[in-house]
């Protein structure tokens, strides 16, 4: 197949941040030993005063950006996800989530997007954050989406839980983030697609060779997962024939999988829905590519959650899929190989 | 609004009224009320830089938690005055001496009588364990450990802004135990927090008992001190040690005062439950006219009408 040209973008975190950040002195620019990792490195060398460094404490952190926003600073605390609600949870529900401190939750590392295993793989971040009062929740699945993060996420009244992309990430779309709404990617009517953070490039390289199947395929894509537009997902959902497959780089508990189910179900509907995404299971260490093969969080595993609702094969193998990007697990873009 | 009383009448005074309310609700946080009556007696009398209350001295009844819906939501600091730059702020980080510090607001006039009698009844907002919305509170810290890190967060920012006052956490020494109260401690020392005080209640008790025979800490002093704090220790029913302490230098580093208490002060009868004195809840109706007739000779009252 002809592959997509996708200009790729070096992190784009770090200048995003620099740029959203300079001049807002009520900002302040968190990090828990992992600076580098989080791409604010450059931000805390040119802008010390904005910037403060918690050490690997994150107890103390949560509830200390609580006290900051209490002081009337917005904190953007950056660390891999994981480290923020697993350890120190109470903290988070405490000092920042019930407050609704306007503190800025930035998650790297989201689901299986690095090969750290267990202890670095945010796979139920999402289904932590939805059930969680006062909580909003973003997810960025392209440079474009990262780029615009931060206003986004400063825009809410409240706190904000973000899964972050870092290192080199695809441009996918070309306006930012507007909280809230869903990107529509293709308006067909058999079939929907719901897709959010890195599975939606893994859907957009499905569309050539499902189109050549005769498919007509309505995707969308969610960059806004709390609050979320329950109306507007349904009626997505009364303009396809068949029914809905969800995809996420995430369990498929709580997540977006999940979302769609509730919203179905609450509304009566009673089409089929196939939730992919990590089945009730930890991941492993492995590359992006591996682990979304393994898993079955790729276009591979799209195309057979759609010959599930259909009740037929396609025939579409990799070889039918757009170029795939094979990322270097040592790139000089990340700080580390994680 | 201050000085009207000594505080050793205020500490005198809040006991009283934990006293009072213990025997007409068959129990209560006696003990807290007997170790911690001077120090927030302290704080509230003579310390603390505050404004006057914000809100009614009758406790409004609960309005409903922070949401995006509850757009009048606000906590309870307003008992201790406005945020003004100037004033100092306190959060009471053991939220089970809501109780104590309730009455402490009463004896320095910051809330009415009334309001005491609104505690833990369905609907109220003065509850049990202080919540964001009780009188005198303003964020929640019923989760142990959590109340020195927030209070070093809103120091820092205070700092970054140039503001005068003071943050001060009243803690307690079970909260030790907590991994978190040292994450605060080393980050408030290697941010320089210095306009961060506690004062923390050595009564050496906890829920499970004496903390010796539930978790041993240790020296609290000299680790406090290794984690970068300057610690001063004192006799916790002594005021003018109190008045001494708070003098101590402390530049670049947050101040905290270890107030080694007695937890049956002023009511030696309470001794008779050692090591459970976390919640004294009367065993039988023996027990609790005993203690009232002998609670109220320490404190210089008659005993409690209890029976209607």
């Amino acid at each position: 197949m002809e592959p997509i040209m996708v200009e790729m973008v070096s992190r784009p975190y770090a200048s995003a941040f620099e740029k959203f950040a300079v001049g807002k002195p009520e900002i302040l620019c968190l990090s828990a030993d992992l600076t580098s990792s989080c791409e604010v490195d450059g931000f805390r060398d040119r802008h010390p005063d904005q910037f403060l460094s918690l050490g690997m404490a994150e107890q103390n952190m949560m509830s200390f950006a609580g006290g900051l926003g209490l002081a009337g600073f917005r904190p953007f605390i950056h660390t891999f996800g994981v480290f923020m609600y697993r350890r120190p949870y109470d903290q988070l529900m405490a000092s920042i989530a019930y407050p609704r401190r306007k503190v800025r939750l930035m998650g790297f590392l989201p689901g299986i997007t690095t090969p750290g295993g267990m202890t670095h793989q945010s796979i139920e971040d999402i289904s932590v954050m939805r059930s969680i009062p006062n909580m909003t929740i973003l997810e960025t699945g392209d440079a474009t989406e990262v780029e615009s993060i931060c206003e986004a996420a400063d825009s809410i009244d409240g706190p904000v839980w973000c899964r972050v992309l870092r290192g080199s990430v695809p441009r996918l779309f070309d306006t930012p983030i507007k909280v809230g709404e869903m990107r529509v990617l293709s308006e067909g009517d058999d079939i929907l697609v719901v897709t959010s953070g890195i599975t939606t490039e893994e859907a957009m390289r499905a569309r050539s060779a499902l189109k050549e199947a005769g498919l007509s395929i309505r995707h969308i894509h969610l960059h806004t997962i709390k609050p979320f537009d329950h109306k507007q997902l349904l009626d997505h959902i009364g303009s396809v024939k068949h029914g809905v497959v969800t995809i996420e780089n995430h369990v498929t508990e709580g997540g977006i999988g999940s979302l769609v189910a509730e919203t179905m179900a609450d509304a009566g509907v009673g089409k089929r829905l196939v939730r992919l995404g990590l089945k009730d299971t930890y991941a492993h260490g492995g590359s992006r590519a591996y682990l979304m093969r393994y898993y079955g969080l790729d276009a591979l595993a799209l195309v057979g959650g759609i010959e599930d609702i259909m009740g037929q094969k396609f025939g579409i193998t990799e070889e039918d899929m757009e170029a795939a990007r094979v990322d270097d697990v040592h790139s000089l873009v990340k700080a580390e190989a994680l | 609004m201050r000085n009207k009383k000594t505080s050793e009448e205020v500490a005198l005074g809040i006991r009283r009224r934990v006293f009072e309310h213990s025997m007409r609700n068959n129990g209560g946080y006696l003990s807290q009320a007997c170790s911690a009556g001077e120090q927030l007696a302290w704080l509230y009398n003579e310390e603390l830089k505050l404004g006057d209350p914000t809100l009614p001295m009758i406790p409004k009844p609960f309005e409903g938690v922070p949401s995006a819906d509850n757009p009048d939501y606000h906590t309870g600091a307003g008992y201790n005055g406005p945020f003004e730059p100037q004033y100092d702020r306190l959060f009471i980080a053991p939220a089970h001496y809501a109780l104590v510090a309730y009455a402490t607001l009463i004896e320095v006039g910051r809330m009415a009588p009334e309001g005491l009698e609104m505690f833990n009844k369905d609907g109220s907002s003065v509850e049990m364990i202080g919540a964001e919305h009780s009188p005198g509170m303003e964020v929640h810290n019923g989760t142990l450990g959590i109340g020195l890190s927030t209070g070093a967060g809103l120091a820092y920012g205070r700092k970054l802004k140039g503001e005068p006052g003071r943050t001060w956490v009243y803690m307690s020494d079970g909260e030790v135990q907590e991994g978190q109260t040292w994450e605060a401690v080393q980050a408030a020392s290697f941010h320089g927090i210095d306009n961060l005080y506690a004062i923390m209640d050595v009564n050496k008790q906890q829920c499970d008992g004496a903390m010796d025979s539930v978790m041993e800490v240790g020296d609290i002093k000299t680790k406090f001190q290794n984690f970068g704090a300057v610690c001063v220790e004192i006799d916790g029913h002594d005021i003018n040690a109190m008045r001494d302490a708070v003098k101590e230098p402390h530049e670049g580093k947050p101040l905290i005062i270890l107030a080694n208490t007695n937890p049956f002060h002023s009511m030696p009868i309470l001794e008779e439950r050692f090591p459970r004195l976390h919640y004294v809840r009367f065993k039988s109706e023996d027990e609790r006219a005993r203690m009232n007739v002998s609670i109220a000779k320490d404190l210089g009252v008659e005993p409690i009408d209890y029976s209607h």
